[in-house]
């Protein structure tokens, strides 16, 4: 994919991931970093596109994943709800998972070159294997 | 500019009449939804904020106290920015300036009024009722009375042995009082209970110190010197001592100043479905104050019912109707479990199924009529309350069960919490709900510090019983004892989810009726609240739609829990499972080869045999999955679907000695025509090649066992949480009838059964009669089913391998890698 980095007044470095299109309508793509776990990139009913990092609150779970609504999307692991706006989990859970800054520009979807880089580096991955109770 | 200099439109005025749990709970729905519509003023008789007038009764036990009872601070009313006028009972509405006034002369104008006055108590009407020393039992003050003449007085005698009067004649026991109920009907709480479990209360009441003057009638109230009461005197003549007279001979509705104002009361204030007064489209009651159809309701689960519907047509949505509420009464005197529902007493051309083990203190009673559960009163032990009020709501045949039904759910290999039935004997480290590791001291804590009233909300705060469900039993009790009962509203239909006040049913009806091919039609059709629904009404509309309308309506993968999206099963830590599908459990050297070098080749961590005859390989990377189904190069196993799973067989009569059908055969021949079938929930099959039943089709949705003259089968048995043996259908001679049966039967399932019920839950709804009227009864019916699951699965994609025909999005396996040129020291 060729990536445009733009510097603007804010000296936000956008980085451009992908199209709108990419992402399908009430779906969701990841998008892998450098170093950290995926950012997962929604895609609401309409143009709109939210980024949170790819990690339930919960149990770490993929939200990537998960069934996305207007306004929340479900982890596949427990089913909690995660706003798309800021990653908080919906009452009565509690929890918040990162956000992405994100912007649509004629159709494409960028993300902040500096976030994708630092941000939540240090949040772990779940892991599986054998049973460790206590 | 001249709006700009308008003032900010000022908003409406609300006021509540009635600072009690049913109003209060309306304004909690309102603000829950429409928090800034108005000003709201709050009006109570009683000097305290909103407290649970249910646990008076522990209060006055000495188990609980005021401060813990209160419901509503006098914080959350100036959070809310609500005007509380406490001790000010309304006198007056002036329907005309729609303003009301207060004893005191207060008065506060309304757009809107909301009455929940409550009830008062019966007084009887006999001479000395007014003395002092005679009270009610209805509030703090009635309460504070008696704690107070506990401590100076001797004698108290409780008139009326319904639940209110032996709550406060067990509580002024244990305050050290001798207590004396005085009881009109032969037996104790007649309207809950039969004879038998009377009794059986009266007597543990009667071991606990209380005495009992049954089937007699008081006459007067006579004073001493002082003018306080000193003793009570029956019709007969005799008098018994008494400091203390309680009367708890029934409530009325409180009406008196809504009739004064002109509203139609009734057996109470008179409601529509909106729970408007009929006469005054301005003022709305709800509560114990409130005739609903007929109904004054004094139990809380329809009071918190109404104050929903009511909130939302304060909120100006209008939407939402109450209909009424079925209602159960579970009892709460302390150490003894009651429970009673329905038509409990018998009558004509009723049956009775009876438990009666007076020494073990258990009796229980199951009233039917005409194959159906009508009533039912538990004493003793109550965990199967809950299944029983489930069952008579229904209505549903109950011939198939009738011989478990005294037993109870819990009976049928309940799993997760090894047979305990009562909460009271568990200690607060043990565990309640064994799926989400929650112990009995958690949930009582929730209940508590966060203020639970219903099923629903423990199981949301403390996910206890909200995986499995099995120990649902148990949690109610803990909120009987706890929260002084489960408040959950028994509405007649179950919403499908929070997105909607339709049922399973009334969408699929729907979608039937119209014609709708879309999800956007339903939640159009239907007022959805969401504009695109969640993660419980998206999938099973989608599989509504598809299985109703096959080859018409559209799949929508996004609709789709992730497993069926990305046709895998997804594992704790983000990986996949991947099972191939080895029809009838059989499988090759190739095909073993083959999956050792997928493990090999992709480093998958964890290989296993699955109880479904497979294999199973674990913590596949998602990148990874189309390139291990092609290595593969074997069908989809749809381990991971709500579709045909397995089909479980024997070696029958190919090998074994004992065979006495070729069970494998029968395995895959069913496997081949079934598979790639989505379902409402997973299905799983089983073929054994003789009685002795090596493949374990007895709790199988569909079990096929060999005999020596042809098949049997058996539907609807499941191995899961509730362990259901599969019932016996019908016996068929031919391989081809065991595909038409079995098929049909599936089918069935498929067009009737609702989404994530299995087939044993399916059945348990419907009826086992129903499904043998479809299907062995009406033979034209049966071919039709078996034809239109047949047109259904024609070119039914393999999801691992037509990839655009089962609309696999291959965007989703890898990542989107952006060129990002980190640009050191930028």
């Amino acid at each position: 994919m060729n990536a445009v980095v733009t510097t603007e007044v804010t000296e936000t470095r956008w980085v451009e991931v992908c199209a709108v299109a990419d992402i399908p309508e009430l779906g969701a793509r990841r998008v892998a970093r450098p170093a950290g776990l995926p950012v997962a990139l929604f895609r609401t009913a309409g143009e709109q596109v939210h980024a949170l990092l790819d990690r339930c609150p919960h149990k770490g779970g993929p939200l990537s994943q998960g069934i996305v609504g207007a306004e929340h999307v479900f982890c596949p692991l427990h089913n909690w709800a995660i706003a798309l706006a800021d990653g908080q989990a919906r009452a009565p859970d509690v929890g918040c998972t990162p956000a992405f800054r994100c912007r649509v520009q004629a159709g494409r979807v960028l993300l902040d070159a500096d976030e994708l880089a630092t941000h939540a580096l240090d949040l772990p991955a779940p892991t599986a294997g054998p049973c460790r109770h206590g | 500019m001249l709006q700009a200099l308008r003032p900010p439109q000022p908003r409406q005025r609300l006021v509540l009449v009635g600072n009690g749990m049913a109003g209060v709970r309306t304004l909690e729905e309102l603000l829950k939804i429409a928090p800034e519509l108005y000003d709201i003023t709050v009006f109570g008789a009683e000097p305290h904020p909103n407290y649970n007038r249910i646990l008076l009764s522990p209060v006055l036990a000495g188990e609980q106290t005021l401060d813990e009872i209160v419901l509503n601070p006098l914080a959350w009313y100036a959070e809310h920015g609500i005007t509380l006028h406490t001790g000010k009972a309304i006198t007056r509405i002036d329907r005309v300036k729609r303003v009301v006034e207060a004893a005191d002369g207060t008065t506060a104008p309304y757009d809107r009024l909301l009455l929940a006055t409550g009830s008062l108590p019966f007084i009887l009407p006999i001479p000395g009722k007014d003395l002092p020393g005679v009270i009610g039992y209805r509030d703090i003050a009635d309460t504070q009375a008696m704690i107070d003449a506990a401590a100076q007085y001797r004698h108290a005698v409780v008139i009326g042995g319904g639940l209110l009067g032996l709550e406060a004649a067990n509580g002024l026991a244990k305050r050290g009082m001798q207590v004396t109920v005085v009881h009109l009907m032969p037996w104790l709480m007649e309207r809950q209970l039969d004879e038998t479990a009377g009794r059986l209360l009266q007597q543990s009441l009667a071991q606990r110190g209380i005495r009992f003057e049954m089937g007699v009638q008081t006459e007067a109230l006579i004073p001493d010197a002082a003018g306080r009461v000193m003793a009570v005197r029956f019709k007969d003549g005799r008098e018994i001592p008494a400091d203390l007279v309680v009367m708890a001979a029934g409530i009325r509705p409180h009406t008196a100043l809504a009739a004064s104002a002109g509203l139609l009361c009734e057996r109470g204030v008179v409601v529509t479905d909106t729970l408007q007064t009929v006469t005054d489209p301005r003022i709305y009651a709800v509560g114990e104050c409130a005739a609903h159809r007929g109904i004054a309701y004094g139990l809380v689960a329809p009071l918190f019912e109404q104050a929903k519907v009511c909130a939302t047509h304060l909120a100006q949505f209008g939407i939402g109707r109450y209909t009424g509420s079925a209602v159960s009464t579970k009892l709460k005197v302390t150490g003894i479990d009651l429970f009673s529902a329905g038509h409990f007493m018998g009558g004509e051309g009723t049956e009775q199924i009876v438990l009666s083990d007076p020494v073990g203190g258990v009796y229980k009673k199951l009233v039917l009529k005409d194959d159906k559960l009508v009533g039912a009163v538990l004493y003793g032990d109550t965990v199967d309350g809950s299944w029983y009020f489930k069952l008579l709501r229904q209505g549903r045949p109950v011939a198939d069960i009738r011989d478990k039904l005294m037993f109870g759910e819990s009976s049928l290999g309940d799993t997760g919490h090894a047979g305990v039935n009562k909460a009271a004997a568990l200690a607060d480290s043990d565990e309640v709900c064994g799926c989400n590791g929650v112990t009995k001291g958690a949930i009582c804590k929730a209940i508590k510090a966060q203020g639970l009233f219903t099923l629903d909300d423990v199981r949301k705060h403390t996910k206890a019983s909200a995986s499995c469900g099995s120990c649902t039993g148990l949690v109610e009790q803990l909120l009987m004892t706890v929260a002084g009962g489960d408040y959950s509203a028994a509405p007649k239909t179950k919403a499908m989810c929070g997105c909607t006040d339709h049922g399973h049913q009334a969408v699929r009806d729907a979608i039937q009726a119209n014609h709708w091919l879309t999800i956007d039609q339903v939640y159009r059709g239907m007022d959805w609240r969401t504009p695109n629904g969640c993660a419980s009404c998206r999938p099973a509309i989608n599989y509504y739609l598809l299985s109703t309308w096959p080859k018409e309506a559209k799949d929508d993968p996004q609709s789709r829990f992730i497993n069926e999206r990305s046709h895998a099963n997804i594992q704790k830590d983000g990986t996949y499972s991947v099972i191939p599908r080895m029809w009838g459990g059989e499988t090759t050297a190739s095909e073993l080869r083959r999956i050792a070098d997928v493990v090999d080749k992709y480093r998958i961590p964890t290989v296993k045999v699955t109880g479904g005859q497979r294999i199973d390989m674990l913590g596949v990377k998602k990148e990874d999955l189309p390139a291990v189904w092609k290595d593969l190069a074997m069908p989809s196993g749809h381990a991971y679907a709500k579709a045909l799973r397995t089909v479980k067989t024997c070696v029958g009569s190919e090998w074994c000695r004992f065979g006495t059908q070729d069970s494998t055969q029968m395995g895959k021949d069913l496997e081949r025509a079934l598979w790639r079938m989505y379902a409402p929930h997973k299905v799983k099959l089983a073929v054994s090649g003789c009685p002795r039943n090596c493949a374990e089709s007895g709790i199988k949705d569909v079990g096929v066992i060999g005999v020596d003259s042809g098949w049997e089968l058996y539907v609807g048995g499941n191995g899961g949480i509730k362990t259901e043996v599969a019932q016996f259908l019908c016996k068929v001679k031919t391989p081809d009838e065991v595909l038409e049966y079995s098929g049909a039967f599936l089918q069935l399932y498929r067009l009737e059964g609702w989404y994530l019920e299995r087939t044993c839950h399916y059945i348990a709804r419907v009826g086992l009669d129903h499904v043998k009227k479809k299907i062995l009864d009406d033979a034209d019916g049966r071919r039709a089913l078996w034809e239109q699951l047949q047109f259904a699965l024609d070119g039914e994609p393999d999801p691992w391998f037509e990839f655009e025909k089962a609309q696999v999005d291959l965007r989703q396996f890898a990542p989107i890698q952006p060129a990002i040129t980190v640009e050191q020291g930028a």
